[in-house]
This record gives C-alpha cells, sequence and structure tokens, in this order.
C-alpha cells in the first residue's frame, strides 16, 4: 500500500545547484508529517515540489498514486491545500470573502456560491474560531488571528492533505500554543493529512507523528517523533549539541546545549 | 458606505449623464443633426470603447503585478504600441485583414512586444519591488518614444504630423469608421477580463497561493497579457496614446467598491468610459472653439494623481507584499 504522498528519490536544482539528492519517503493517509532542519536544507524546495509549483529535476512525486504532474491545478487543489509563511501580505478582503475563494476548486465558473460553499466556508471559520471577526478585513488581524484566517480558507479547500510553511513562525507563546493545538485537532479527530515545515523542534515532535529532518538536501532522520528529540539526532541534524529534558510529568523538550 | 450596487449604479448614472452632456453641449442649432450623427454620437461611442478599454486594462495589471501603480501606460505597454502603429504609418505598404486595418493590426503586434518584455522580466525575478518594475517600465516607455521619435523624423512632413498629432490621443473621430475598428478589440479583452474575475481576486493575494487553490496560473496571466495587447493595441492604434485612465478608474474603485473583481470589473468599466467622455468633453468645450487633445486632459488629471499614490499611498495602495 503505498503513502497518500509518495515522494521517491527526489532531485530538485535551482539554477546550477542541486537542492534536494534523492530524497525518499512516504505520508501515510492520516499521517502528521514534520520536516525540520538547518536553513537552506531544503525544506522549503520539499514544500514547494510537493505543492507541485516546480516540477522535479529527477524522481517522482505522487497524490494517491499519481504522479503530481499529471494532475490539474484545479485536481491538485481538491487534494492538497496549503497555508503559506505568514509573510504580510495584504489581503484587502474580508475573512469571510478570503474563505470563500479557497472554494474556487469546486466552483462553476459563473456560478455564484451555493449553499454547500457557504456551509463550509461557516464551518472552517467555526473550526478555526475565526466567525467572531468574518467581517474584518484580513489585512487589519494581528498575526496569530492572520494564520488562523489562512488556516480557516486552507481548510475551505476541503482537501484531505494540508501543508503548511512555519505555521507559528511570528507567533506569540498563546498563539503558537493555540495553532499547534488546531492543528493536532485537525490530524486527530478530523484524519487531515498534514505535512508541517517548521523551525521549531519542539513543535515537530509534539504535533508530528513523524519527523523528517533534512540536512544539506539529504534525509537526516525519519522516524516517530519521539525517536526525534535524543540529542544525538538532534546534534546529527543541527550540528550543535543539545540537551533533552524529561521534566517528571511527562514529554520531552530540546534546549540548545552547551558549547563544547 | 452605500453597497458595491449602489455604488455601480451610480457610476451606470454618471455615464448616462456623461454621454447626455458630450452629445449636448455646445450643440449648434444649424445643421445640428449632421453634426450629432456624423460626430458627436460616434465620437462618444469611441470614447465609451476606449475609456472601458483602458479602465479594464489597467485593473487586470494593477491585480496581476498586486501594485496600483503598474499600468499597461506606466509599464510602456502603450509606448509599444504607439511604436508599432507609427512604424505602419510611415511604411510605404497598406494591410487589412478582416476588415481591420492595418495600423491596428501593428499597434498590436506593438503592445504584444513590450508586453512579452514586461512579462519576461516578471519571470526573471519572482520578487520585484515596486521601483524596479516601474523603472523597467519607463526604461522600456523611453526606449520605444525615442524609436517613434526617429520613425516621426524621418517621415515626410505629412506624415510627421499625422503622427505627431495622433500622439497626444484624441478621439476627434468623423463617421463610425474607427468605432468599428476598436469594437472587436474591446469586446475580446473586456469578455476575457471579465471572465477571469475570480482568478484576479487569487492572483492580488499571490501567485502561489492561486496555484494551490487551483489556478493555472501560467495560462491565466498569458490569457491577461493577450486580452491587455489586444484592448491597448485596437485603442491606441486610432485614440493614440491616451494615458492614466487605467490607473485612477481601477484605483478608485478599489477605495469604493473593494478588491472583489466581480464589483471591481463593472465598476472599471463604466467608470472609465464615463471617465473618458468627461474628459474628452472638457478637452473639446474648455478653449472652445480650439479643442485640446483628450491625452493632455487625462494626463492632467493623472500626472498628479499617479505622483501622490506614489509619495504618500504606501498604505492605500494595499498591493505591496512587504
Amino acid at each position: 500500500m503505498p503513502g497518500l504522498i509518495q515522494v521517491e528519490r527526489l532531485v530538485v536544482r535551482r539554477g546550477d545547484r542541486e537542492v534536494l539528492h534523492g530524497v525518499t519517503f512516504a505520508v501515510e493517509r492520516g499521517g502528521f508529517l514534520a520536516v525540520v532542519g538547518p536553513n537552506g536544507a531544503g525544506k522549503t524546495t520539499l514544500l514547494v515540489a510537493i505543492l507541485g509549483l516546480a516540477p522535479p529535476d529527477a524522481g517522482t512525486i505522487a497524490l494517491a498514486g499519481r504522479p503530481i504532474q499529471r494532475y490539474s491545478r484545479r485536481e491538485v487543489a481538491r487534494r492538497l491545500s496549503y497555508v503559506p509563511q505568514s509573510d504580510g501580505r495584504a489581503v484587502s478582503f474580508s475573512v469571510e470573502e478570503f474563505v470563500l475563494l479557497g472554494r474556487y476548486a469546486h466552483r462553476g465558473r459563473f456560478a455564484p456560491p451555493d449553499r454547500d460553499d457557504r456551509r463550509i466556508v461557516r464551518d472552517a471559520m467555526d473550526l478555526t474560531a475565526t466567525g467572531t471577526f468574518a467581517e474584518r478585513a484580513v489585512s487589519s488581524l494581528s498575526g496569530g488571528e492572520r494564520q488562523k484566517v489562512f488556516i480557516a480558507a486552507a481548510l475551505a479547500q476541503q482537501a484531505d492533505i494540508l501543508l503548511l510553511d512555519e505555521p507559528t513562525a511570528f507567533l506569540d507563546p498563546r498563539h503558537q500554543r493555540d495553532t499547534a493545538a488546531l492543528l493536532r485537532d485537525l490530524n486527530r479527530t478530523r484524519g487531515l493529512t498534514v505535512v508541517m515545515v517548521t523551525h521549531d523542534f519542539n513543535l515537530a515532535a509534539h504535533c508530528g507523528r513523524d519527523v523528517l529532518a533534512l540536512r544539506d538536501g539529504r534525509i537526516a532522520f525519519h522516524g516517530p517523533a519521539e525517536a526525534f528529540l535524543t540529542p544525538d539526532v538532534l546534534e546529527d541534524v543541527y550540528n550543535v549539541p543539545f540537551e533533552v529534558l524529561r521534566p517528571p510529568a511527562g514529554g520531552a523538550w530540546a534546549a540548545l546545549g552547551e558549547n563544547r | 458606505m452605500p453597497g458595491p450596487n449602489t455604488l455601480i449604479a451610480a457610476v451606470a448614472l454618471t455615464l448616462v449623464l456623461a454621454i447626455a452632456g458630450a452629445l449636448l453641449i455646445d450643440l449648434p442649432i444649424e445643421s445640428r443633426h449632421e453634426i450629432l450623427w456624423r460626430i458627436r454620437v460616434p465620437r462618444v461611442c469611441l470614447g465609451l470603447l476606449a475609456g472601458a478599454a483602458l479602465a479594464a486594462s489597467g485593473m487586470a495589471f494593477q491585480a496581476m503585478f498586486r501594485n496600483a501603480l503598474a499600468t499597461p501606460y506606466t509599464l510602456g505597454v502603450s509606448s509599444g504600441a504607439s511604436l508599432g502603429a507609427a512604424l505602419y504609418m510611415r511604411a510605404a505598404f497598406r494591410v487589412e485583414a478582416a476588415g481591420i486595418d492595418g495600423v491596428s493590426l501593428a499597434a498590436l503586434g506593438g503592445a504584444v512586444v513590450s508586453t512579452m518584455l514586461v512579462y519576461g522580466l516578471t519571470r526573471l525575478s519572482r520578487a520585484f519591488s515596486t521601483a524596479t518594475l516601474l523603472l523597467a517600465g519607463v526604461a522600456t516607455s523611453f526606449s520605444f518614444t525615442s524609436l517613434i521619435l526617429l520613425t516621426q523624423y524621418t517621415s515626410d512632413v505629412t506624415t510627421s504630423f499625422r503622427v505627431g498629432r495622433w500622439l497626444m490621443g484624441g478621439l476627434e473621430v468623423v463617421g463610425f469608421e474607427p468605432v468599428w475598428q476598436v469594437l472587436p478589440f474591446a469586446i475580446v479583452g473586456l469578455a476575457t477580463v471579465s471572465v477571469l474575475g475570480r482568478e484576479l481576486d487569487l492572483l492580488v493575494v499571490g501567485e502561489d497561493l492561486a496555484a494551490t487553490r487551483g489556478v493555472s496560473v501560467e495560462q491565466v496571466k498569458r490569457l491577461l497579457f493577450f486580452a491587455v495587447s489586444i484592448m491597448v493595441g485596437g485603442v491606441t492604434a486610432v485614440c493614440g496614446p491616451i494615458g492614466f485612465v487605467g490607473l485612477i478608474v481601477p484605483h478608485i474603485g478599489r477605495r469604493l467598491v473593494g478588491g472583489h473583481h466581480r464589483f471591481l470589473a463593472p465598476f472599471s468599466v463604466l467608470g472609465g468610459a464615463a471617465f473618458l467622455v468627461v474628459c474628452d468633453t472638457v478637452a473639446r468645450v474648455a478653449i472652445a472653439p480650439v479643442e485640446v487633445p483628450v491625452g493632455s486632459i487625462t494626463a492632467l488629471v493623472g500626472g498628479p494623481f499617479f505622483l501622490t499614490l506614489l509619495l504618500w499611498g504606501r498604505a492605500s495602495r494595499g498591493f505591496e507584499t512587504s
């Protein structure tokens, strides 16, 4: 049984530099993969490739058993939704209008939004607790609220895979916690398959079921989240010493160690 | 603030008044039937088509470049079209295809070439700053303008005068022939842009996001560039390069009816038509009996408008990604 996302010996070049050197992994339906790694390891390149925005130079990416290049953009959008890094892009639409834009791949060219569209948009806003500011302009929201709105818009797309680029970057601790809880809930109770690129190794280990660590365009670690938070693995991936704290209450937290 | 539909209705009403004014102001008593049908009506029709097409082109470029200052006029597409038309006027041969005059085809060719230049520039670097884009547009515009001057200089006196007058931009026509010349270009372009409203909505948010929402971005951009080339080429061939309609009207529209192209497109089309017809009436009666080219009136309004946006419009441009 192949994975919902199957990446085989993926090679991607940027100009004449090879960024990914033959990466192979799979994400099962209902999985939650956190992709981590130092700057320049190829995380974003991998995400862009899975989104089908840059064709692989070698190897294949298959969604539900079919190579991504054989899908139309509309078909990809029905399987896969994307939450970009919060980059301050100015969106002048109201929250509700913006979430409705997520229905693009499901709507006819001239059809006004029907009852289903409205219901799905409403559900997506309820799930992300964004309904209370449905009428406000997206550009007027705080970073944490915006992130939730972008997730709501991705949910309105009703794809079974959710891809996120640094979902907690630039968020304060409370919004980081809320976003992490939302993603975990979407995965565990709604059965959404999630792939998340992040710099936050603790978030990766606590949210993800699996962690994929890239280093210099190769896989340095791929395994269950619990196995990722160990000093040896972390040091191998990031090339700095780590300490892993195991409080009596349970869980594990990694912190940068002293330089030796 | 009244709702978008009310505002669009208000613009439609303004348009009706603008048409009535353009037809009736200063209409002489004697031979008024002749003047009305041979001169005024064709002139107003041409103004409607040109204004609508130019405003729609500006709206499409602003959405694609996510920048209120990016219009076919500021990015050099109009001067490309002008160069095409000027070269044709200078040339010794005449062509006509499917009832469309060679000068329109030549302007279309020029518009396509300059559009491809702009398109190439945007592909060269994904993150183009406003400054770079506008400077590239200014450079393109300068190069084409100097080539136009060269063309004009090497022409005989009659052609040179004709090109010079036409370059000022005007709607002074006699009979319906010029209207028929613009009509197919305007219809094809306007239809293409209006059908792609939802895609424009998503392009404004960002190309990567639009693609992941299901938009075939490259295909849609090519269609839009084609539509803009057609409209700018078709209008410029007959009316000359008329600037700033595409800058002013959609910008005001974004402020009034918001960024949704479901509302912005009808607003721009109606508002562009009304704006150009009003400007043309002003051009006709301001220092009567002398008529000023309408391009100079739109430029008189548009120049300061552009400068205001550039200097103080950072917040109001509403597209910037950073």
